[in-house]
């Protein structure tokens, strides 16, 4: 089969390998008909987070038809199923699972020893995202082993197209649960930063949980203007203070909920720390760049909360924690337990309540997935969200 | 906003002028006494390793930052610095004079170079530039969002993840 394949920094190429096959009998095979390029997988094209090995299969998140199904996933799947398949591959049975903490599910990273040594505990394994979440093979590709497959999926019914519910296999969820960990309240103004897919789904999100006022961080002309239409209002961190800006839409006090949906690389280039994080990136002194962290924690109300949906794989430096600390503020983060809100989403989605195809700018064949991991990258063409169809 | 293409060719070689930078750099700061004693420059050991630290981190700046134009910019006016210095030190009185010419010559061969990346990242980019796409219509709520605000009001927020009530913020 097809399948776009890591080959190391900047390097992605259509290749031919090998068709996936039943391994374990949980297992299920799924003929992928839509897939995305996530903007956490820009961080393995750029080789930000470490664990990517040549021939890595990338993709985690796509959809199809299943074609095959072990012995022990036939009482929840049968071929010919349509799926999403959530980016986060979980047992159903462990503590955690039990728990609805499916993004650190015990049991599915079957690289657990790898985990637990730089983790201290395992997370949940991952499709398409390095060998610390168990290296299993993506799904930009024509087909997909899916583990666990009897509680990794989300059931489609008919009358929903790809698109519509593509989004469910991660950035929704991923935006909705970053929204909803802020408990928003009637009164709280809500501060996201960044306008990439998650952050235009966390704004939509945040606005149907009835934020007071939502506020929208970004540089990019064309992300600014879909946050302003999803009901944001906006600040170009190039043009304005965000700190300044922030105080003057909140009376002076500051957003009571921040949400960064940029992770670990913050634009490089716009203030003296962000310069410094990548100057020390570049010379392997520090991994993440904590710019964002940095400015909610400082423009944060006291008492209120952070959430970080943003992906960040290891070192942070020059994090002013005291201020954190002194002031009070809630730090929620982490992967997205995806399966915890695909039932209310799907539902919201077949009412009409919204389409998270809003999103979607450039539609291609997997085979021209190598140039458009490069546009989304480079932020060129108004690229937003890449859909690719094997 | 600045819009630039990695990998493109006049990046490349952006990167490729980064890593000479730092080379160049070190070696001006750990040999800052011999080369200034091969040009006929002694006094000036401590100009010549503050130059280092220059190539350091405009080299770094352009390994590490996206926009490589500002450090070649930043390049170009440290190459003017050194041909005005090294000029200053190509006098009669200097034995080492022709030592000097010959440093003058690899600093203009490579102030052409950077003049060069700089204009081919500067073509790119007029070249790559499009008009902002117009996003403005996508909101993805069939009503406008004021119409939507708090629609999902009744989701179900786990208890994990909602603020304990004593914590809230309480309207004034």
């Amino acid at each position: 089969m097809k399948a776009l394949v890591w080959h190391g920094t900047a390097d992605v190429r259509y290749d031919t390998v090998p068709d996936p096959e039943i391994e374990q009998p949980r297992d299920a095979i799924v003929k992928v008909t839509s897939c995305a390029i996530c903007g956490s997988d820009l961080h393995l094209y750029d080789h930000f987070m470490p664990g990517m090995e040549k021939g890595d299969i990338l993709g985690h998140e796509f959809m199809g038809e299943v074609v095959d199904v072990g012995a022990e996933a036939k009482s929840a799947l049968k071929v010919g199923d349509r799926v999403v398949v959530p980016f986060t591959i979980w047992c159903g049975e462990c503590d955690q699972c039990r728990r609805g903490n499916y993004s650190v599910c015990e049991r599915s990273n079957r690289n657990k020893a790898m985990a637990d040594k730089l983790f201290g505990h395992t997370t949940a394994g991952l499709f398409g995202y390095t060998h610390l979440t168990g290296g299993y093979p993506g799904g930009q590709a024509e087909y997909v082993r899916v583990p666990f497959a009897d509680r990794t999926h989300v059931k489609i019914p008919d009358g929903l197209t790809d698109e519509q519910v593509l989004f469910l296999g991660d950035i929704f969820p991923t935006g909705w649960q970053a929204a909803a960990q802020c408990d928003i309240q009637p009164t709280d103004t809500v501060a996201i930063w960044g306008c990439g897919p998650v952050g235009q789904m966390t704004i939509r999100s945040a606005i149907l949980l009835g934020a007071k006022q939502v506020i929208a961080i970004d540089r990019v002309p064309e992300r600014l203007s879909m946050a302003k239409a999803g009901g944001a209002i906006t600040i170009n961190f190039e043009e304005e203070s965000v700190v300044e800006r922030l105080n003057e839409l909140t009376g002076g006090k500051g957003p009571e909920k921040c949400i960064d949906a940029v992770g670990m690389e913050a634009h490089a280039t716009a203030t003296l720390d962000s310069m410094y994080d990548r100057a020390k990136q570049a010379l392997a002194l520090e991994s993440d760049r904590a710019h964002v962290l940095r400015e909610m924690m400082y423009v944060c109300r006291p008492a209120g909360t952070l959430s970080i949906p943003g992906v960040y794989g290891g070192l942070i430096d020059k994090v002013p924690f005291g201020m954190s600390m002194n002031k009070g503020l809630t730090w929620r983060m982490g992967q997205t337990h995806v399966n915890r809100w695909t039932d209310d989403l799907l539902r919201r989605i077949q009412e009409g309540q919204i389409d998270p195809s809003f999103v979607i700018t450039h539609t291609v064949g997997l085979a021209d997935g190598p140039d458009m991991y490069q546009t989304f990258r480079d932020k060129r063409d108004g690229c937003i969200k890449v859909v690719l169809k094997p | 906003m600045a819009y630039y293409r990695r990998n493109s060719s006049a990046d490349r070689m952006a990167r490729g002028l980064g890593w000479f930078s730092i080379g160049l750099g070190v070696a001006e700061l750990v040999a800052a006494r011999r080369l200034a004693r091969w040009m006929g420059m002694e006094e000036q050991a401590g100009l010549i390793r503050s130059y280092g630290a220059r190539e350091v981190a405009t080299g770094v700046g352009l390994l590490a930052m996206g926009d490589a134009r500002p450090w070649m910019w930043g390049r170009v006016a440290g190459d003017a610095l050194d041909l005005a210095t090294l000029a200053s030190a190509h006098h009669d009185g200097n034995p080492r004079r022709e030592n000097v010419a010959t440093a003058l010559g690899a600093v203009a061969a490579v102030t052409a170079l950077d003049v060069l990346c700089t204009a081919m990242l500067h073509r790119e980019e007029a070249a790559a530039w499009t008009p902002p796409r117009d996003y403005s219509d996508r909101t993805g709520l069939p009503r406008p969002p004021t119409a939507m605000r708090g629609a999902a009001k009744d989701a179900p927020i786990p208890a994990d993840m909602r603020t304990p009530d004593i914590l809230r913020f309480q309207p004034a």
